[in-house]
């Protein structure tokens, strides 16, 4: 992966000047770079990782493991493409192994979650079963830590 | 007759009495106690130890592995390190002979000069260095010997200094590269000069080289892979630098089985053996930490490329050090002396960077900064010394 990739992955609001600094190269090709990542679909979007358990929220977050019928033409793509458009639905992969699609998704309490579970997914056409996980707290998400590990522990100066 | 009795202090034998305390200490006395402080003058990684190698270690102790191990070091651990020595640097080491697991680097060169001087004997190193070869050569009775390198070499060490230093009391030459605190590395030319040097002068060698995995560009030289050094080398590393594991206190020596066997004998009846937890830590280091270098040396040249950029913009001459994770710019155009110039960052500024004099007479003019430092840390850093020297 392209080292600015990386550096962005890390912190996107890293500033161009200290992006450019540390690959040894111009602010105006920082700039020039990600604009073609952008145009190129590779950049989707910048977003701050959240501790949503230190949230004052009732949001309530599943893990749905959802099983459906490939079709002929399509596979399973269309399908998949209609019930990403769900607000609900943070995230969905297509998987291996015993069911085929896994969603990420949120509702604004357990109440909401469970009625767009069984009023809206279930009923789709070419959705088989759905399995339906509540998340309990959140440990890491996509490579953050939510507690931290102790600050710089060093002493101030040594050899 | 009246016998007047002796302080406590009489009782310490003159050569330790001597002994300089630290310069580093020194400026650490200055800085502990002080909040909000941005420090550049930590001499160690900012990585907490890979979770893979301390999970290695949890485990040991949860099946009490807590025993002494053999004064040379675990088999294992002995026998991943002669692996490691020949797939890194080509050199073949037995491991039931030729290699000791110690405490750390720094009991290695204790042992190693303890093992070879006799009172008397010179001992050259190059300046500026890390602060404790010149003590621990005083220690083993012997004389420490400093040869300057030079801002102008990007403080490679030369064999046109050594020569101007070299007697017929010499009898080691200490090399420390890449280097603490300058970043300094060697390349192929110089390895072959220095051991063409110290084969000349009948000497035998010893080679810190604990930074070894933080090079950054144009190779890593080892003295260690050149064949006609090896029986007069003594070979140093340790895991601290390269896996993040300072207080782990491991560290090894390689070197000819007579030599190794010598210096077996202080460390068996002064340490016994390094940490049985720390070896077991050190041998999941080196079977499975690749990975962890390579990450942890992208992330050191990404801040190094930084600093370095930073500090020539605000007009602070810095070359850029192709090791370690220090630079060391001259701060000669500000007029101050590296101790003014520090004491004042820190009381002005609240950033500490040691004086260069603290590694040695000729680090007069320099300032170290290490970026083994978060990212966000070195950036205001940088600003606060930026708005320093327009201060000034």
């Amino acid at each position: 992966m392209d080292a600015l990739l990386k550096l962005l992955k890390k912190n996107a609001r890293e500033s161009d000047a200290t992006l450019a600094k540390e690959l040894n190269t111009t602010t105006e090709d920082i700039r020039a770079r990600i604009a073609t990542y952008e145009q190129e679909g590779v950049i989707r979007a910048f977003q701050a990782i959240l501790n949503e358990d230190r949230l004052d929220t009732t949001d309530v977050r599943a893990v749905i493991e959802l099983r459906i019928r490939p079709e002929r033409e399509g596979g399973f793509d269309r399908v998949a493409s209609r019930i990403s458009k769900f607000p609900q639905v943070e995230s969905m992969f297509l998987m291996s192994g015993a069911y085929d699609l896994l969603l990420f998704v949120k509702g604004g309490s357990l109440q909401e979650l469970a009625n767009f579970v069984s009023g809206r997914l279930a009923p789709l056409d070419g959705v088989l079963s759905t399995a339906t996980h509540f998340m309990l707290k959140t440990y890491k998400d996509q490579g953050v830590l939510m507690e931290s590990e102790p600050h710089d522990d060093r002493l101030q100066v040594c050899p | 007759m009246t016998t007047v009795s002796k302080s406590a202090r009489d009782f310490i034998a003159p050569h330790v009495r001597g002994l300089p305390k630290s310069g580093i200490r020194d400026f650490f006395d200055i800085v502990a106690g002080r909040k909000d402080v941005l420090s550049l003058g930590i001499g160690e990684p900012d990585f907490k130890t890979p979770w893979h190698i301390r999970e290695k270690a949890i485990a040991s102790l949860e099946r009490g592995a807590t025993r002494y191990t053999s004064n040379l070091g675990t088999p294992e651990l002995r026998q991943a390190l002669a692996a490691y020595m020949r797939q890194s640097f080509h050199a073949e080491y037995d491991w039931k002979s030729e290699i000791l697991v110690t405490v750390g680097v720094s009991e290695a060169f204790d042992i190693a000069i303890r093992a070879i001087l006799s009172p008397g004997d010179e001992v050259l190193y190059h300046e500026p260095c890390f602060v404790a070869y010149a003590p621990l050569i005083r220690m083993a009775h012997g004389v420490p010997v400093a040869v300057e390198t030079f801002r102008k070499d990007e403080f490679r060490l030369t064999v046109e200094e050594l020569e101007k230093k070299v007697t017929p009391k010499t009898r080691v030459l200490m090399i420390n590269f890449p280097n603490n605190p300058t970043g300094a590395t060697l390349d192929k030319k110089d390895t072959e000069s220095l051991a063409d040097f110290v084969i000349r002068h009948d000497l035998i060698l010893i080679s810190d080289e604990v930074y070894s995995e933080l090079t950054y560009e144009g190779g890593r030289h080892s003295m260690a892979s050149i064949p006609r050094l090896r029986d007069r080398l003594i070979f140093l590393n340790g895991f601290s630098k390269a896996w993040s594991m300072t207080g782990f206190r491991l560290g090894y020596v390689c070197a000819p089985a007579p030599l190794t066997d010598a210096m077996m004998k202080i460390h068996q009846y002064c340490m016994m053996c390094a940490s049985s937890t720390s070896q077991i830590a050190g041998l999941e280091a080196l079977q499975n930490g690749e990975a962890d270098i390579a990450e942890m040396r992208e992330s050191y040249n990404l801040r190094r490329n930084f600093i370095v950029s930073s500090l020539n913009g605000m007009g602070l001459d810095c070359f850029m050090p192709r090791g370690a994770f220090y630079v060391f710019p001259s701060i000669q155009s500000t007029g101050l002396t590296s101790q003014e110039f520090a004491l004042r960052l820190l009381n002005e500024c609240n950033v500490a960077c040691v004086p260069g004099t603290a590694f040695g007479t000729c680090g007069a003019g320099f300032l170290r900064c290490a970026y083994a430092t978060g990212m966000d840390q070195l950036k205001e850093a940088m600003d606060r010394l930026s708005a320093f020297i327009k201060s000034l």
